[in-house]
């Protein structure tokens, strides 16, 4: 019994900050009033769903939020894994380490920063990138900040300079793994360096590859909101618009998108429909996962 | 077959004696190879660690220098009227002092019931612990969504206080899923089995025992914790309305990325550009001033990040 009762506050805290929020999610099949609240609300059936699936922008948050995340999947995973593989081939170890220390410095820079750095970059006016475009081009430089492909890009780019070496820590230490002695042998029998990472390191480190890529698939649907959310403007939102930012502006920000009041309803609509696709995501990828190999989510 | 082998770890051995004396001659390729390798190595590096470099110059510069883009890696016409401004701006002070208290007292929640929660489902012997590690384990995959919890906390009474920022994520299921998996397979069944022969119970086996032998895990997920305190500003903008409650992320926001600065007095007079560029230098100051504590603490206990993002991988 002492046993449970260190369960007493978890099970508590799960229940009421977790759980009866999933209960408040039948919003999505009532239309909210204030006096109803989210018992006695009017039932309407799938409306809300109707509502948001008929809207112009579920298209676009749905393939904006698909686009940025498979993009940095796709741009973003090759880049910790180079850098890891030429990291190992390094002997010197002071070296070595001035170059991890810093390169997972920019994983500890606070999104808010990040982006307020990148405003200051990028700006058109007076930033380093506008300096330099009007240097060598001769020309007012164009806003990125301001362009749907702009936008995408510098979301892409600016996570994966903050984050190439930060990923690479765990490749790092499936390689620290791998037998010297194949090194070794394989460099007495003429091998070369290049040869040796070829046919020794990327096969050593090919099955966490895989699982990396396998558990980044099962959050494609979960792009952050802070970073996009930060980056956004009313130039780029056709672009930048995702389903996290889109769920919060319909529930607390005034006059954006379908109406010109917020709408709790459908902004848990919106929710709901992200949570029900996550689940459904990551049920398929744990599959897939089980069938790879032992490795499962849980 | 066999004694080819054993001639190979000969040879091995030689060459291993071969390396901890002169370093061996490396061939023509393995040189050029090596040589590419320091290049890009080397290149990734200076493309993190120039944009640092470049806002730390540029927050010591003039404000004239920066906007003209004189500025290349070190300060031009060395000024701290950047920091004087931030140092004089109330609303950085209270930040911080509102970030370091959302830190500290969040961080002591999250971890104290993450342990509570994690040490009894590490255990073999509770019943039901696959219901109960599934109850957790199952809001890592699905949530009721941001108006659902809003409208709870608002019921609750929570909303404009410093409870919405310290309770709501009070547990990560993640994280308390890598401390269940570090007790299990580091704390051993014989230590309880004595333990108890010897009378002690559950709460004295937790203190005097578990916690001792789980430091470094603690500080690895205290850490996680504290960084994710420090650096959020979605609850406090969802649910905080009063500004002596904000964090600093939050004021960030407010000056960096929608530049709302108050312009300082004396520059009424001057022109527009002028403004701009105060404003200009300003930002980079702050930038300094809000991430140098992070980024000069970090590699001391960098280790600890490191042990995190690997006890993370294993899978409980």
């Amino acid at each position: 019994m002492p046993l449970y009762s260190f369960l007493i506050i978890p099970v508590v805290y799960v229940i009421v900050f977790r759980y009866i929020p999933m209960l408040g999610a039948q919003l999505a099949f009532r239309r909210y009033s204030i006096l109803g609240g989210i018992w006695n609300s009017r039932w309407v059936g799938f409306e809300n769903f109707e509502m948001f699936f008929n809207s112009y922008q579920f298209n676009r948050v749905l393939s904006n939020t698909l686009r940025l995340s498979l993009y940095l999947i796709f741009a973003g995973f090759p880049f910790p894994v180079i850098f890891a593989l030429l990291l190992n081939t390094i002997r010197a170890r002071r070296f070595k380490r001035v170059v991890q220390t810093v390169t997972y410095m920019p994983h500890f820079i606070s999104t808010t920063v990040l982006v307020g750095i990148m405003l200051q970059f990028f700006n058109v006016n007076y930033g380093i990138y506008g300096k330099l475009y009007t240097a060598l081009v001769g020309a007012r430089a164009p806003d990125l900040f301001s362009s749907g492909t702009g936008f995408v890009n510098l979301y892409i780019w600016s996570g994966i300079w903050q984050d190439f070496g930060w990923g690479s820590i765990m490749y790092l230490a499936a390689l620290t793994n791998v037998n010297p002695e194949l090194h070794e042998a394989a460099q007495l029998d003429g091998a070369s360096r290049f040869q040796c990472m070829l046919h020794i390191d990327i096969p050593a480190i090919i099955p966490i590859i895989t699982i990396m890529l396998v558990l980044r698939a099962g959050s494609v649907m979960n792009i952050g909101f802070e970073k996009v959310f930060l980056m956004q403007n009313d130039l780029n939102i056709a672009a930048s618009e995702v389903i996290s930012t889109y769920e919060y502006k319909r529930g607390f920000v005034v006059s954006s998108g379908i109406g010109s009041t917020t709408d709790v309803s459908l902004s848990t609509t919106i929710g709901l429909f992200n949570s029900t696709i996550n689940l459904l995501v990551l049920v398929v990828v744990n599959f897939v996962a089980g069938k790879l190999g032992e490795t499962s989510l849980w | 077959m066999r004694s080819k082998n054993r001639l190979n770890m000969r040879e091995v051995r030689a060459l291993r004696a071969d390396r901890r004396g002169t370093a061996i001659a490396l061939a023509r390729s393995d040189r050029i190879f090596l040589a590419v390798v320091y290049g890009i190595i080397l290149l990734g590096t200076l493309i993190v660690l120039y944009p640092l470099l470049y806002v730390l110059a540029a927050s010591f510069s003039s404000p004239s220098a920066v906007t003209q883009g004189r500025v290349v890696i070190w300060p031009v016409e060395f000024t701290l009227a950047g920091y004087k401004q931030v140092l004089a701006y109330q609303r950085v002070g209270i930040g911080y002092r509102n970030t370091i208290f959302y830190t500290l007292a969040g961080t002591t929640i999250n971890v104290f019931v993450t342990l509570i929660c994690a040490y009894p489902l590490s255990r073999k012997g509770l019943p039901h612990r696959n219901f109960f590690t599934f109850l957790f384990a199952f809001t890592m995959m699905f949530g009721g969504g941001l108006m659902p919890t809003y409208l709870l906390l608002n019921r609750l009474g929570m909303v404009n206080t410093v409870w919405a920022i310290l309770i709501p994520g009070a547990l990560s299921a993640y994280q308390m899923i890598v401390v269940r998996t570090f007790f299990a397979s580091t704390i051993p069944d014989d230590l309880l089995e004595s333990a108890k022969i010897d009378g002690c119970n559950d709460y004295q086996f937790f203190w005097y025992f578990v916690l001792p032998l789980s430091t470094a895990v603690i500080a690895v997920i205290g850490l996680q914790y504290a960084v994710g305190h420090w650096n959020s500003y979605f609850s406090a903008m969802i649910y905080l309305q009063n500004p002596d409650l904000y964090p600093l992320q939050v004021f960030l926001r407010e000056i960096l990325v929608m530049s709302q600065i108050d312009t300082p007095e004396f520059m009424d007079d001057h022109a527009a550009e002028a403004i701009q560029s105060m404003k200009n230098l300003i930002k980079y100051a702050l930038i300094v001033v809000s991430t140098a504590p992070i980024l000069s603490i970090y590699p001391l206990i960098q280790k600890y990040f490191v042990k995190g993002v690997m006890i993370g991988s294993i899978k409980g």
